[in-house]
């Protein structure tokens, strides 16, 4: 490892307790950010971008003090970073290390992208199942639309 | 014959297997002389059905009643929404449930994508699709497949031919799709660009193993069909008027063109109807046109279908 990484590492390590989100494509970083609403609160919050990475050339991490993330932010960065893994911190120790993973359905979480759907024009909660991994695809369970990749439009 | 039916709600052609599609098929066999008025049948006697058209219909809501008070059942209902309640704000779901209150069955048209979803989510009486938006027409679909195969003898090995409003026609979105599932020969879709089929439909086709090749005109492969589907260039699914007008009499099928392209004789030609200047009337009286026997299709199929949602072990 070299200096310029070790610094790297240094500025984005250690929280005492808290969740780790490791392995985001770098592409996405920003807006796993935006998901998890990093800037509201009074956490500490340390976020790495463009480090190297062996499988993904270049990946980001998210390092969240004082918070688990809830399974509907999971399912979000599950679709925009289906690499990504979540390390829960207890006393600065790696607790409970898992990947992100999508389920079978997706409620609320993601808007239907096609505006004549009943999901856009009812007040309806929408449902998704998945059609497809990676990239993920989202079939909408009302109008039935197929939506893949950069189609996918988070809430 | 007893028909055992799982449904309880009629919302995609997407929920029905091949052989649920063909015991409607047999259970219309029986209807046809009862639609016909030639027999008299009261197994539907105190049930109630209720129509809520939020676009306008003629043949889906006057079979669908006329399906009903054939097994004599009674029908009440709107078919403008500036009638109903929507006018004053009120979500479909509320409708639905109020509904379903009212009525033994619900037929719901409506222009929003997936309404028959939310419907039948609502609903503690069974809900039909009678069209909602762009997207689904299972009932338009079995009446289609029944007449395909009243028609030409059976499903398998046919070659047809979609002309006109490919992109958004959810007549032929759900006829494709369902298609798809039969062991079919080949599919052709003839349009201008503007109006080719969406592309998740072609890679639902993919996903079957459907062949399946894309004209802009159909003098190339008229000769080989054995069905032509016609669809109306509908206007009132475009939001911009001028992209309508550079398409709307795009083609017309008319007695000559079929003589010129060496069209079969056996040649079935179809639509959902209404009919605008697509379909020459030169054509209604030739061995090719099924439309109208369509239309009346939709009788004995809806009627299985009122039988069988209503009815699980309908015999």
């Amino acid at each position: 490892m070299d200096n310029v990484q070790k610094k790297v590492e240094l500025n984005v390590s250690a929280i005492k307790n808290g969740t780790v989100i490791d392995h985001i494509d770098s592409n996405y970083t920003f807006q796993v950010a935006r998901i998890l609403q990093v800037e509201e609160g009074n956490n500490k919050v340390l976020v790495g971008h463009n480090l190297e990475s062996g499988n993904l050339g270049s990946k980001g991490i998210i390092k969240i003090e004082n918070r688990r993330l809830t399974s509907e932010e999971v399912n979000k960065i599950a679709l925009i970073a289906p690499e990504a893994t979540l390390n829960i911190i207890k006393n600065f120790e790696v607790v409970e290390k898992t990947s992100v993973e999508l389920p079978d359905t997706i409620s609320r979480v993601v808007k239907c992208y096609n505006p004549k759907c009943v999901t856009n024009n009812q007040p309806i909660d929408t449902v998704f199942e998945i059609a497809g991994s990676r990239p993920p695809s989202l079939r909408c369970n009302y109008c039935e639309r197929v939506m893949r990749g950069h189609e996918v439009i988070l809430k | 014959m007893n028909y055992r039916f799982e449904k309880d709600h009629v919302v995609t052609i997407k929920d029905f297997t091949v052989d649920e599609m063909e015991s409607i098929f047999e259970l219309a066999d029986e209807m046809i002389p009862i639609a016909e008025g030639e027999k008299k049948d009261d197994d539907l006697y105190g049930k109630l059905l209720t129509t809520l058209f939020y676009e306008p219909s003629t043949r889906t809501r006057l079979s669908f009643e006329g399906a009903m008070k054939r097994l004599g059942g009674r029908c009440i209902g709107f078919a403008k929404p500036g009638t109903s309640s929507a006018k004053k704000g009120e979500t479909l779901a509320d409708t639905i449930r109020v509904a379903a209150g009212y009525a033994d069955v619900i037929v719901l048209r409506h222009h929003h994508e997936g309404a028959a979803r939310l419907a039948s989510k609502f609903s503690d009486v069974p809900v039909i699709n009678a069209g909602d938006g762009a997207n689904q027409h299972p009932t338009q679909t079995f009446l289609d497949l029944y007449t395909i195969q009243k028609t030409c003898g059976e499903i398998d090995n046919l070659k047809i031919g979609f002309i006109g409003d490919l992109r958004y026609s959810r007549t032929i979105h759900s006829l494709a799709e369902a298609l798809s599932l039969f062991d079919l020969h080949k599919m052709y879709f003839i349009s201008p660009e503007a109006l080719k089929a969406p592309e998740y439909l072609l890679e639902e086709l993919k996903e079957h193993e459907v062949q399946y090749h894309q004209f802009d005109k159909p003098d190339a492969i008229l000769s080989e069909l054995d069905v032509l589907y016609c669809t109306r260039i509908q206007e009132e699914r475009f939001a911009d008027r001028l992209e309508f007008e550079q398409v709307k009499s795009c083609y017309r099928i008319k007695k000559k063109l079929l003589e010129k392209c060496g069209a079969k004789e056996s040649l079935k030609i179809m639509h959902p109807l209404p009919r605008v200047d697509e379909l020459d009337t030169d054509i209604d009286s030739s061995q090719h046109a099924v439309y109208f026997q369509q239309a009346k299709n939709g009788v004995p199929v809806r009627q299985a279908l009122l039988a069988m949602v209503l009815d699980k072990n309908f015999s």
